[in-house]
């Protein structure tokens, strides 16, 4: 095929990389771990590093030499793997700590910022594996480094596990105890993902390959430059827009993975054509909603203007991709946005707004950083209502939430780098107690019945 | 393979010869060149044929891009396969 030169277009491209923050997010590498499953604990873990180190030995320098060749950004590589809680399921062992602390060291060995899937799938039931690795999560985060967990406790067919709901709560506020910073690296999901290359909510689900490589783009910071071209045009100039400059995100991120799957002989899984914001001036969500007219994330109308751009993200990526899976919407983890937290600081963006939002974008309570003194019944009702979302919506939500221990509404907790910091923001008083201990499940509902 | 090299400075003097000698001098055949302003930036853009060049991407790349900081210039190369996938259906 002969390229036809426009310099026009190259020029765009390079100042939507250089000056808009135009990147791929991610390349995850996603690794089986099924045949490591064993009795001895140790010889499982054995099996976990050495597969881990084979599988993606060349992931980060293949990465890099693309970044260099293409002139692409490939901010981070990742390897994510089968939940845990089936890897160590025949394991005569109590603890999964080990295991976790191997998952910690392959990644330090291959190179990677991250390793997703210390993860257990319970959204009907809790298998005896399932509580194992539930119960080690606490310890698991705090004492390594790059390791993300994620519990699934419904889906829409399942129903909601409110004993997971439950369990969770309590999780959560152990971990918080220990270190607030292992609660950013714990998802609590409802209808969770079999490909999601983004951290911490990334496993390799059941039904994948052997291995598969999954491609995160981002560029937040792209479409909010399209749209301010866009003043007082009306919405469906708007939609098209978005639509248009998401075309363009996701292709990057569609050559980017055909490129590394080549290099690397491993299967294309998907490209995930999020908009995910970071903290840096410039590559924001709430920017784009706030360019869309709204003073400040948060008011009235948020809610619309979030379903619009999810809505015509998707629209324009999928034509770009040949495919397109894991979260592939809208991000609004607080935390890693510079506009959500700004607004959040405001006292403009509420818990309230942010769960609404939740119902239009790809995402959940994501990165939010609560008071300290939160208690477990508490997380657990917030993680319900997010659930129960997901499930009557048929969508995947999620909650990451952080206690800021020591910390009040109107503080700040710092996570660092990618992580960002967040404003401690309210919740409801009033107890929730005797709701979450009642336990059992919420019944899946209606529309689960499609056959 | 093809690769488009785009180079950025704060004026034109000069700039198309001696970028245009780079290229020459390592067998790199020039196809297609653009000029434009872009705010205050004189802005090149080419496209190129690797075929002939003897040096790997990457040697060329530091190479190109340490010759342009002798002249105060931002010289970038890379494969012009981002800009297909991006701007053609």
């Amino acid at each position: 095929m002969s390229y036809t030169f426009d310099s026009r277009e190259i020029l765009q491209t390079i100042e939507m990389i250089d000056q808009q923050h135009l990147d791929v997010r991610t390349v995850t590498m996603g690794v089986s771990l099924l045949d490591c499953a064993g009795e001895s604990m140790e010889r499982c873990c054995e099996k976990v590093y050495d597969k881990i180190c084979r599988k993606a030995e060349n992931l980060v320098e293949t990465g890099c030499a693309i970044e260099r060749e293409f002139g692409i950004p490939i901010v981070n590589k990742r390897v994510s793997v089968s939940p845990i809680s089936l890897v160590a399921a025949a394991c005569e062992a109590e603890d999964y700590v080990p295991l976790a602390l191997t998952l910690d060291r392959a990644a330090k060995t291959v190179g990677v910022n991250f390793i997703g899937g210390f993860s257990a799938l319970c959204h009907k039931g809790f298998t005896e594996s399932d509580r194992k690795l539930i119960v080690s999560l606490p310890q698991a985060l705090t004492e390594t480094e790059l390791v993300c967990g994620s519990v699934n406790v419904g889906s829409t067919k399942a129903g909601i596990n409110m004993d997971a709901v439950a369990l969770m709560g309590r999780i959560i506020r152990e971990t918080a105890d220990i270190d607030p910073m292992g609660c950013a690296k714990l998802v609590v999901f409802c209808n969770a993902v079999e490909d999601n290359p983004f951290m911490a909510g990334a496993f390799h689900g059941v039904g994948e390959p052997e291995c598969v490589i999954n491609v995160g783009v981002s560029g937040p910071g792209v479409v909010a430059h399209a749209l301010k071209a866009c003043k007082g045009e009306p919405f469906d100039v708007v939609a098209e827009t978005i639509k248009r400059t998401a075309f363009k995100i996701t292709r990057m991120g569609q050559l980017v993975a055909r490129e590394a799957s080549r290099r690397l002989d491993v299967p294309f899984g998907v490209v995930d054509l999020s908009l995910a914001p970071t903290p840096a001036v410039g590559d924001s969500v709430a920017e784009i909603l706030e360019i869309m007219g709204l003073e400040t994330c948060g008011i009235h109308g948020t809610t619309a203007a979030l379903a619009l751009l999810n809505d015509a993200v998707k629209k324009g990526g999928v034509m770009a991709s040949s495919h397109v899976g894991g979260l592939s919407g809208a991000f609004i983890p607080v935390s890693e946005d510079a506009g959500m937290i700004a607004a959040a600081e405001k006292g403009v963006l509420s818990m309230d707004k942010l769960e609404a939002m939740t119902c239009v974008c790809s995402v959940g309570l994501d990165m939010i950083a609560v008071p300290g003194d939160t208690s477990a019944a508490t997380l657990s009702a917030v993680i319900a209502d997010e659930a129960a979302i997901g499930m009557v919506n048929n969508k995947t939500t999620a909650v990451r939430l952080i206690p800021a221990v020591g910390k009040q509404v109107g503080e700040r907790i710092d996570f660092g780098g990618l992580l960002g910091s967040a404003p401690v923001m309210p919740l409801h008083g009033g107890s929730s107690e005797e709701f979450v201990a009642r336990g059992g499940r919420i019944p899946a509902p209606l529309h689960a019945l499609k056959n | 393979m093809k690769a488009i090299v785009s180079v950025f400075a704060h004026d034109a003097k000069g700039i198309t010869a001696y970028v245009t000698g780079l290229l020459a001098a390592q067998d790199v055949n020039i196809l297609d060149i653009s000029q434009t302003l872009m705010q205050e930036y004189f802005a090149m853009i080419m496209l190129v044929d690797l075929a002939e060049c003897p040096l790997p991407f990457d040697e060329l790349a530091r190479w190109l891009r340490e010759k342009g900081e002798e002249r105060s210039l931002a010289v970038h190369i890379q494969r012009q396969d981002i800009f297909e996938a991006m701007h053609r259906i």
